[in-house]
């Protein structure tokens, strides 16, 4: 097989680069909403019918969001082999509270409804919030992580080694930056959480939702801004240093890696990506203005263009670096040198033209069947259908 | 045997993964079997199809919940407790996980909420659209998750870098078509589909002894009788292909499912009965039947099948010709900018077996430095544990038989004999409930333990594909599991056992108005209830 030629390597890393990217702003807008609705339940809705009308805003299509998540693992696992081993296997503890979070929620919204019992559904209440709110946390925790370099290296046969001892794979990771991250990355998912029930829901879920997601839009943009004029005074970036190939073979010790200054840099080398923070910023604004004035659609729009804006603008800051070293630079991973081989990313990429298309053609004809508002009558009338 | 971070993160692996694949076959077969009656449903138009459609769907839901669930943390384990197996295969094993994810896990989930909160949104035949979608994802889904775990059994289109010190695709075809993942995926979702098939069997027949929900009972039994019954003869005849794949691509764990110690003269023995003694490396008490295992490993008369301790030899000169290769990989990657051309033309001549130098790694670090006893340690470690094997195999074989008859009888009764099934066939279908769980399991156990020592066999050795971590973190994940996947087991079957009970509770007034009719139609007498009595 030559076919895999057609397009260069290095091309090909920038896609997968580029293509992580889209895999994450996906995760975040569709099952980010779920996560949000999760975490905005027990204030949003106080009584059962309450709670059933808010949860089956996300009832039909909680399910296919997830899938951004586990296809973002597959494909970080495929196209970029280290990061996964590292990440995985580096923030270990954490992984696994993300991972019981990704397995209660969807345990919880099948069988949350399946018995009357008032203690029953309030536990299963409590899950659907928990599994919301802590991954929200933790991801934008993970981010704040990656910033600011994660300790780790490699041995000459390319074991991967987490510096310090087990608990720091948890407790280690919340220094105050990155809970700052995090702070970020929930706040946001709450304001995306509040901007689908303001389109979905009725009567008081509405009301509130609109109330606090207005709220969590201004922190996500107070929290975003005071994470900017942090790096840029008090956070140390990273660079390439000597000459280097970038469509040679995936080895991160064939790199020299050295710190810099600050990742802000990339602002004056590439002034075209401040489009990303705008969007950020001003996606945060107007989602703020249209859940005070009640405008629905574009409300989830401008949404999801802030969620778009912050997303990239981390990764368009710290190109080429996916995952820095703190403790070993020369071990960090780069656009360069984490890929999978140059055929690998040449197959996957073939299997995402093809498929990709297709998955957002379904997914949004499947969004247009459900297209509606749920309401509380919705609920009585099909009690034993919905969840 | 030492306890160290290896067998844990074994353990841990294995409790998870049988865990998972507790709910993967009902939802195999399940989705199938659901689609059929939706599509009777739209075909003739009868209501009580309607409700089968529906009632068996709530259960397949309740089911492929944690199906999914579960299924996240198969992903996650293998970056979290095996990093260094991700590095070292991911750029072919990652590729076809991905691929699920696009091709057919998106599939299903996206119109799974279809199928369930989309009965008054779409036409009949859109509804059964989405039926149909559903349950080809869930297949296609087992196909790439197949076509990954068979490239583990049998690595093909890859090969070794030594710049990036892991396994590289070379040709995607070979993954994709890899003969031995194609006879896995027709072997596990057949035994997903008799699953199914034995679980709606057995459900129909507890209420027809009870003598409720007749109608559905007896329609639910005709459906997962004919479906049943192919699908038990296909996981019985697609195993036996699995089988003779690994007569060529997986010596070793045919000998030990056999207990072969040693070559015999061609066509070798089938043992029927016996206790493998791995010590002594004999089978005591052994029952055989002549010429069956030669049959059936290798189609032929003549070619013979090499038993464990001419295995055991070739072992041991694959390792002493790996340590070349790693000698080699040593001295090319210290001048890698400069490779001496014969250091590399040694490493190629040599890189088949660079895996087999990496089972010394458990004795010493550096593998050229092994001695004598430690290149025969390691090629006896290539020998997995025989009688679990040989059991867990024989326990499968026999309980796939065991379906085949079930499915021939209920069948021939629901097909010649008029629906009417004695009590005690229905008594021993609701105790046959779960016997098909009990041979997926064997079977997945048969597959991987008799991969070991090998995660990717004869490329990776277990031991080496671990993470580095402690003791204490695995150990507290594994406990965390073992709660965590306990409580929601209970709650599962307290729901499952729980919408059993209930029965069908959509569209009830219908459906029972239809089934009047229907019945004073074929009788011709008002208020006659022919089909009421519970069985004969």
């Amino acid at each position: 097989m030559i076919l895999h030629t057609l397009i260069d390597y290095e091309i090909l890393r920038v896609i997968w680069w580029g293509l992580l990217g889209v895999l994450l702003i996906g995760f975040a807008v569709t099952d980010g909403f779920d996560m949000g609705v999760g975490a905005l339940l027990p204030f949003v809705a106080k009584t059962d019918i309450e709670r059933r009308v808010a949860i089956n805003t996300v009832g039909p299509v909680w399910e296919g969001n997830q899938v951004w998540f586990i296809l973002g693992g597959g494909a970080i696992f495929a196209a970029w082999p280290p990061l996964y081993a590292v990440s995985f296997s580096g923030f270990y503890l954490a992984m696994f509270v993300i991972l019981a979070a990704f397995i209660v929620r969807p345990v919880a919204f099948k069988y949350r409804s399946k018995r009357e019992d008032a203690r029953w559904r309030t536990t299963w209440d409590w899950a659907l919030f928990a599994s919301g709110a802590i991954p929200a946390l933790l991801f934008g925790v993970a981010v704040g992580n990656v910033i600011q370099g994660v300790p780790f290296h490699f041995t000459e046969d390319l074991h991967s080694i987490y510096e310090g001892a087990w608990y720091m794979k948890f407790i280690g990771l919340l220094d105050p930056f990155s809970i700052l991250a995090g702070v970020v990355s929930l706040s946001m998912l709450v304001m995306h959480g509040g901007a689908w029930l303001t389109l979905k829901a009725d009567g008081n879920v509405r009301y509130r939702a609109r109330r606090i997601g207005s709220v969590a839009a201004l922190i996500a943009l107070l929290s975003y801004a005071l994470a900017g004029v942090w790096m840029a005074f008090g956070i140390e970036g990273y660079q390439i240093i000597g000459d280097y190939v970038t469509n040679g073979p995936s080895n991160p010790l064939h790199f020299d890696v050295a710190k810099t200054a600050s990742w802000l840099t990339a602002y004056s080398d590439r002034p075209w990506i401040a489009i990303a923070p705008l969007m950020g910023f001003v996606g945060g604004l107007l989602t703020f203005v249209g859940l005070r004035a009640g405008r629905e659609v574009s409300t989830l729009l401008f949404s999801k263009m802030s969620i778009l804006g912050v997303i990239s603008s981390v990764g368009l800051t710290m190109f080429p670096f996916i995952m820095p070293s703190s403790s070993d630079p020369q071990s960090s991973l780069t656009v360069w040198n984490s890929s999978s081989s140059h055929m690998t990313l040449f197959v996957m990429l073939v299997a995402t033209v093809i498929f990709m298309p297709m998955i957002l053609a379904y997914t949004a004809w499947v969004y247009k069947v459900l297209w509606g508002k749920v309401t509380e009558a919705d609920v009585t009338d099909n009690s034993n259908s919905l969840y | 045997m030492e306890f160290g971070i290896v067998e844990l993160s074994r353990l841990q692996f294995a409790l998870t993964v049988m865990y998972h694949f507790l709910f993967v076959p009902l939802t195999l077969g399940l989705s199938i079997l659901v689609a059929i009656m939706e599509t009777v449903y739209v075909i003739t138009n009868r209501p009580i199809w309607r409700q089968m459609t529906k009632f068996w769907g709530t259960l397949f839901g309740i089911n492929f919940v944690l199906g999914v669930a579960t299924g996240i943390t198969m992903e996650f384990q293998f970056g979290m407790n095996w990093s260094y197996y991700s590095h070292y295969v991911g750029d072919i094993f990652g590729a076809p996980l991905a691929i699920e994810g696009l091709m057919a896990f998106f599939l299903e989930a996206t119109f799974v909420g279809l199928f369930f909160f989309g009965w008054d949104k779409l036409s009949k035949v859109g509804h059964l659209v989405v039926a149909w979608l559903v349950a080809i994802g869930s297949n296609f889904s087992a196909l790439w998750i197949l076509i990954a775990n068979g490239w583990m059994q049998n690595p093909v289109g890859a090969e070794f870098n030594p710049m990036t010190m892991r396994m590289e695709m070379t040709d995607f075809f070979q993954v994709l078509f890899n003969e031995v993942a194609q006879a896995k995926f027709v072997h596990t979702v057949s035994a997903g589909y008799v699953t199914a098939a034995v679980f709606v069997l057995g459900v129909s027949a507890w209420y027809l002894l009870r003598g409720r929900h007749i109608e559905m009972a007896r329609r639910s039994i005709t459906v997962a009788a004919a479906f049943g019954l192919a699908s038990a003869f296909s996981v019985v005849l697609l195993g036996d292909e699995s089988g003779y794949n690994t007569t060529h691509s997986q010596k070793m764990k045919l000998a030990a499912m056999e207990g072969m110690w040693e070559t015999e003269p061609a066509p070798a023995a089938f043992t029927v009965f016996g206790i493998p003694d791995q010590e002594a490396r004999k089978t005591h008490y052994a029952i055989h039947i002549p010429i069956a295992m030669g049959l059936i490993g290798t189609r032929s008369l003549t070619t013979p099948i090499p038993g464990i301790a001419q295995l055991v030899d070739q072992a041991e000169t694959r390792i002493k010709s790996g340590i070349i290769a790693y000698d080699a990989l040593m001295h090319i990657r210290k001048n890698r900018d400069d490779s001496n051309p014969l250091e590399v033309k040694r490493f190629e001549t040599h890189s088949a077996d660079l895996g087999f130098a990496f089972l010394l790694k458990k004795y010493l670090d550096d593998p050229r430095q092994a001695t004598p006893e430690q290149v025969q340690q390691a090629a006896n470690d290539t020998v997995p544990t025989v009688w679990p094997l040989f059991w867990t195999f024989r326990i499968m074989v026999a309980l796939g038989f065991a379906f085949i008859a079930t499915m021939i009888y209920f069948f021939y009764r629901a097909s010649f004999k008029g629906m009417r099934f004695p009590r005690p066939a229905l008594h021993l279908a609701v105790w046959m409930i779960p016997a098909p769980w009990i041979a997926a399991e064997l079977g997945w156990f048969v597959a991987e333990f008799g991969r070991q020592p090998w995660t990717v066999d004869g490329i990776l050795p277990t031991a080496m594909s671990v993470s580095a971590l402690s003791m204490t973190e695995v150990t507290l994940t594994l406990i965390a599991y073992i709660v965590f996947y306990t409580v929601l087991f209970v709650v599962e079957m307290g729901l499952m056992l729980k919408y059993i009970r209930k029965g069908p509770f959509q569209d009830v007034e219908e459906t029972d108005a239809w089934v009047k009719r229907h019945n004073e139609r074929l009788t011709g007498r008002r208020n006659a209830d022919s089909l009421a009595q519970p069985a004969e």
